[in-house]
């Protein structure tokens, strides 16, 4: 009973993610496409927990589906305003059948490779070294640990994207639509308690249980869109308040010095004394957490933010 | 297991052909969302069939989910500038054609 | 199966019907209105059920709390969204049915 149950299960949500997959690439309706790809973000959450993948569930459900979705129906608000796109999939069915073709050559190829990988994995890798990694989640130890360097990348992506997209020009204007119901702005401002607290709760965590830096940064972040759309300015943009807006590298630049220092102490790059790991992942963890959070809203800002924020139009 | 690699390569058909069938950018962006989709999902359950379980695949996915999040972001801000000075683009392209 | 888990389950499988109603409702109303009517009442009740039955199932105390918050957080969240839905609708211009 309890497999088969199990099966339909899984059966049912992956026919629900491929439909709602179709939806958001191919429905006429931009709307309808940005709405099921929301969804899509959610059930795929469910996906990863059902392949026993908690720490990446989190991540999804606050990324996936609630940073990406703020950051497409912003932008849906803001193209809307502008010339209608036209509508979508007119039907050529030999590009239609060449795109598949190669699209399934291309996949081919991937699984081919994919069936060549080195069978076991690095688990029993990852564990035997687990004991001196400082931490007791295997994910967190191998996401601050042992493929350090990897995390440092991905922080600088994060940044670099920040500055590019505040490169492309001032933030366009209005900075957020205007809301007809009052009770957003109001749940806001009194869900952002709830948002730093689920923040740290997922930072403790993230040393013992599925949690960590990523997912208390992505949490932080989507907080903050949300306090942004209940009309909050984000000052430490602000160029009037001066060098505070470095802090929007401090992830980057603590994982550097972390990094360079091992070298100054003589161990190799990234390689902490072990009995100093603990803590040096503790205060990674919490700066890549709130230079996370902090890079999501900057980019949500969709350009340069103004030198000041006082008088600055609110919708 | 095979369900969740059969989906991956379904949702991987899917990501392609919306990225390159499917008209206006922002389908093709939500099409490019899909296609990593799709790759997480195939290396989660690659890590799922292996007996200890194995975490280094699920690190890389959740970088990469930061990592297709700002590129998302970065097209977005792209797409919205393009459409708002997109009559004058199109206008300069096609000055330049003449 | 001991008591509370006979009394957790009942109160799992009591919550579904709720769910069923309001997704019933979302598919069959003719208008906007009447399907958030219907959705956000019948899901609040239906988790609310569901919330508590497994909290109960769960016996501890720390996991039944925290069942309790993911409720009145959806509550909170659910009346705010299907609140903002309706505005919009209403400020689009959409009538409701029967008016």
């Amino acid at each position: 009973m309890a497999p088969l149950a199990s099966h339909a299960y899984d059966l049912l949500l992956a026919g629900a993610l491929l439909w709602l997959a179709w939806q958001a690439t191919h429905a006429a309706d931009l709307f309808r496409s940005v709405i099921s790809f929301i969804v899509f973000g959610l059930l795929m959450a469910l996906a990863w927990i059902r392949l026993d993948a908690p720490d990446i569930a989190l991540a999804e459900a606050a990324i996936g589906a609630g940073v990406t979705g703020a950051l497409l129906l912003s932008a849906l608000g803001r193209l809307t305003s502008a010339p209608a796109e036209k509508p979508a999939a007119t039907r050529r069915w030999p590009g239609t059948i060449a795109v598949l073709a190669l699209a399934a050559t291309v996949l081919a190829l991937l699984g081919a490779a994919a069936w060549q990988l080195p069978a076991p994995g690095l688990g029993d890798a990852v564990a035997g070294h687990m004991p001196r990694a400082g931490v007791d989640n295997p994910v967190t130890g191998v996401l601050l640990n042992f493929r350090a360097f990897d995390t440092l990348l991905e922080i600088g992506v994060l940044l670099l994207a920040v500055v590019a997209i505040w490169s492309l020009g001032p933030t366009p204007e209005p900075l957020v639509p205007a809301i007809p119901s009052p009770a957003l702005p109001a749940l806001g401002r009194m869900l952002w308690p709830m948002f730093v607290l689920a923040t740290f709760y997922l930072l403790w965590r993230g040393t013992h249980a599925p949690g960590g830096a990523f997912q208390a940064g992505a949490v932080l972040g989507a907080g903050g869109i949300l306090v942004i759309l209940a009309g909050a300015r984000p000052w430490l943009t602000g160029e009037d308040n001066g060098p505070w807006r470095w802090l929007l590298s401090l992830g980057v630049v603590t994982m550097l010095l972390a990094a360079l220092s091992t070298t100054l102490i003589g161990q190799r790059f990234f390689e902490y004394p072990e009995s100093a790991a603990a803590g040096v992942i503790l205060v990674l963890e919490i700066t890549a957490a709130i230079s996370i959070a902090m890079l999501l809203f900057a980019a949500y800002l969709n350009g340069q933010p103004p030198a000041r924020w006082r008088g600055y139009p609110h919708s | 297991m095979m369900l969740y690699l059969l989906l991956a390569s379904g949702l991987f058909l899917i990501g392609c052909h919306g990225l390159f069938a499917s008209e206006g950018m922002l389908r093709k962006l939500l099409a490019l969302n899909v296609l990593s989709s799709a790759v997480f999902l195939a290396f989660v359950t690659i890590a799922r069939m292996s007996d200890p379980l194995d975490p280094v695949p699920h690190a890389i996915v959740l970088t990469g989910l930061v990592v297709t999040v700002s590129t998302t972001a970065v097209a977005l801000a792209i797409v919205i500038r393009l459409a708002a000075g997109g009559s004058d683009l199109s206008r300069g392209r096609r000055e330049e054609d003449e | 199966m001991t008591l509370t888990e006979w009394l957790g389950t009942a109160l799992v499988i009591a919550g579904v019907p709720f769910l069923l109603s309001g997704t019933l409702g979302l598919l069959r109303f003719p208008d906007v209105y009447t399907r958030l009517h219907a959705l956000a009442k019948g899901d609040n009740v239906g988790l609310g059920l569901i919330c508590v039955g497994l909290g109960i199932q769960s016996g501890s105390v720390t996991v039944a709390l925290k069942l309790l918050l993911i409720w009145v957080l959806m509550l909170i969240a659910s009346a705010t969204g299907a609140g903002l839905i309706a505005r919009t609708a209403l400020a689009r211009g959409l009538k409701p049915w029967g008016l």
